[in-house]
């Protein structure tokens, strides 16, 4: 079994309204044993609110399974990077320094390094993530191309990464406003880091009183075709 | 125009890419070794299968001799020799004495159940080679390394992982003297 070709995952920023639905879904995924492996990071908790959900980003050049030590982290042909394989796994830690997203989680008590799978259990049978199921502003979304185009028409997938001179294709995708994603077509970390957050002013349109009523709005919703 | 981006770089079979990017012959041969991807880790070649094979079916042979080489040494070498242990007077009844038969370095235990009955055994269990320590009170020997039991009127396993029964040490008194005459290794 493995995961359909045709999905892929999103992560939109953008929409997280930081919830937490995430870190409680994930906890239900039987891959992890009740442990969650989504990190819910605070841009920058100072200035702004904002914060990003961050999942396995599932690389084409795995650094986690390129410094493994123990040859214990494998992709499986569906391009999932699993978690550590347990017979091998030493506990090291090397994987968890060495992620440039910070993904990996090193459990000292039972000596194992688990981290995000994409709910492989249900990934592997068509079912999505636990996290993409429950996010309420689908922040996290995980479905096929023509969906996600349909659904966010204003922005454009990205996956590749530049962490100083290590650049990174991800098999998941991190959606950009789409004019900045036409002309950088990968995020430069590293260079985002000494970003800050611009305050702006919140602007919200009046809408006048719709003339078919409610029921006329409610088939503008976005996400009426959205199947969770 | 973003549909480029769905493209997959890389054949499910094929190698991984290396950090460096650069092609798979340019790669140090152990990246051939230690795979990243599941298929290639799975993968085993015919070849290495018949190295596994051919080697393990001469490990097998060679074993054999070994065993037969064994035996023939051990026959070679003839009965052990008849050796004073102790005197009668030592040991009263209920108590054990530790003595070395038939070599300097194979450790027996020697107990005198009633002043008649006298037992000896080989003290290395015949599980993991642990000592195992003469209990007369229980009427059992007992190895503390994985809670085995042996009886101690006939030495045979009575409870825990040893399956087989210690080695008796024969014994023959002589004029107030205890004499090992032989070691009877059993299998049942």
């Amino acid at each position: 079994m493995a995961k359909p070709d045709n999905f892929y995952f999103f992560i939109d920023p953008n929409r997280c309204i930081g919830c937490q639905s995430c870190l409680h879904a994930c906890t239900e995924c039987d891959t992890h044993r009740g442990e969650s492996m989504i990190h819910l990071e605070y841009v920058d908790r100072a200035a702004s609110v904002q914060t990003v959900p961050v999942v396995c980003m599932h690389c084409e050049q795995p650094t986690c399974a390129e410094v493994c030590p123990a040859d214990a982290i494998k992709r499986t042909a569906d391009g999932i990077v699993q978690s550590a394989r347990k017979p091998r796994c030493i506990a090291c830690g090397n994987c968890v320094v060495a992620c440039p997203f910070g993904v990996p989680e090193l459990y000292e008590d039972r000596k194992i390094m688990m981290k995000c799978d994409m709910c492989y259990d249900r990934t592997s049978v068509g079912k999505k993530p636990m996290c993409a199921t429950v996010c309420p502003s689908q922040a996290l979304f995980f479905g096929t191309k023509e969906e996600i185009e349909q659904l966010r028409p204003l922005s454009a997938p990205v996956n590749q990464f530049q962490f100083g001179a290590q650049t990174i294709t991800t098999q998941v995708y991190m959606m950009a406003p789409r004019a900045v994603a036409t002309r950088a077509p990968y995020v430069d970390v590293t260079a985002a880091m000494s970003d800050h957050a611009t305050s702006r002013a919140v602007t919200l349109k009046v809408i006048p009183a719709a003339t078919g009523g409610a029921t006329e709005r409610l088939s503008d919703d976005p996400f009426a075709g959205v199947e969770v | 125009m973003t549909e480029h981006i769905y493209l997959r770089r890389r054949e499910r079979e094929s190698m991984t890419t290396a950090p460096d990017r650069s092609p798979e012959d340019q790669q140090p041969a152990w990246r051939e070794d230690f795979p990243i991807d599941w298929p290639q880790d799975q993968y085993v070649e015919r070849r290495d299968f018949m190295k596994f094979l051919v080697l393990t079916s001469v490990a097998l042979a060679v074993g054999q001799f070994w065993i037969v080489g064994e035996n023939w040494l051990r026959r070679r070498r003839g009965l052990p020799p008849v050796r004073r242990v102790a005197s009668l007077s030592e040991i009263p009844p209920g108590a054990s004495l530790v003595f070395q038969y038939p070599g300097e370095l194979d450790n027996c235990v020697l107990v005198r159940l009633s002043e008649r009955d006298l037992v000896a055994y080989s003290q290395k269990c015949t599980h993991l080679s642990c000592a195992v320590i003469p209990e007369p009170e229980h009427g059992v020997l007992h190895c503390p390394c994985h809670e085995g039991y042996f009886d101690l009127r006939s030495g045979v396993p009575t409870a825990g992982p040893p399956r087989r029964p210690l080695p008796r040490i024969t014994l023959e008194v002589r004029r107030q003297d205890i004499y090992a005459t032989g070691v009877e290794m059993r299998t049942t």
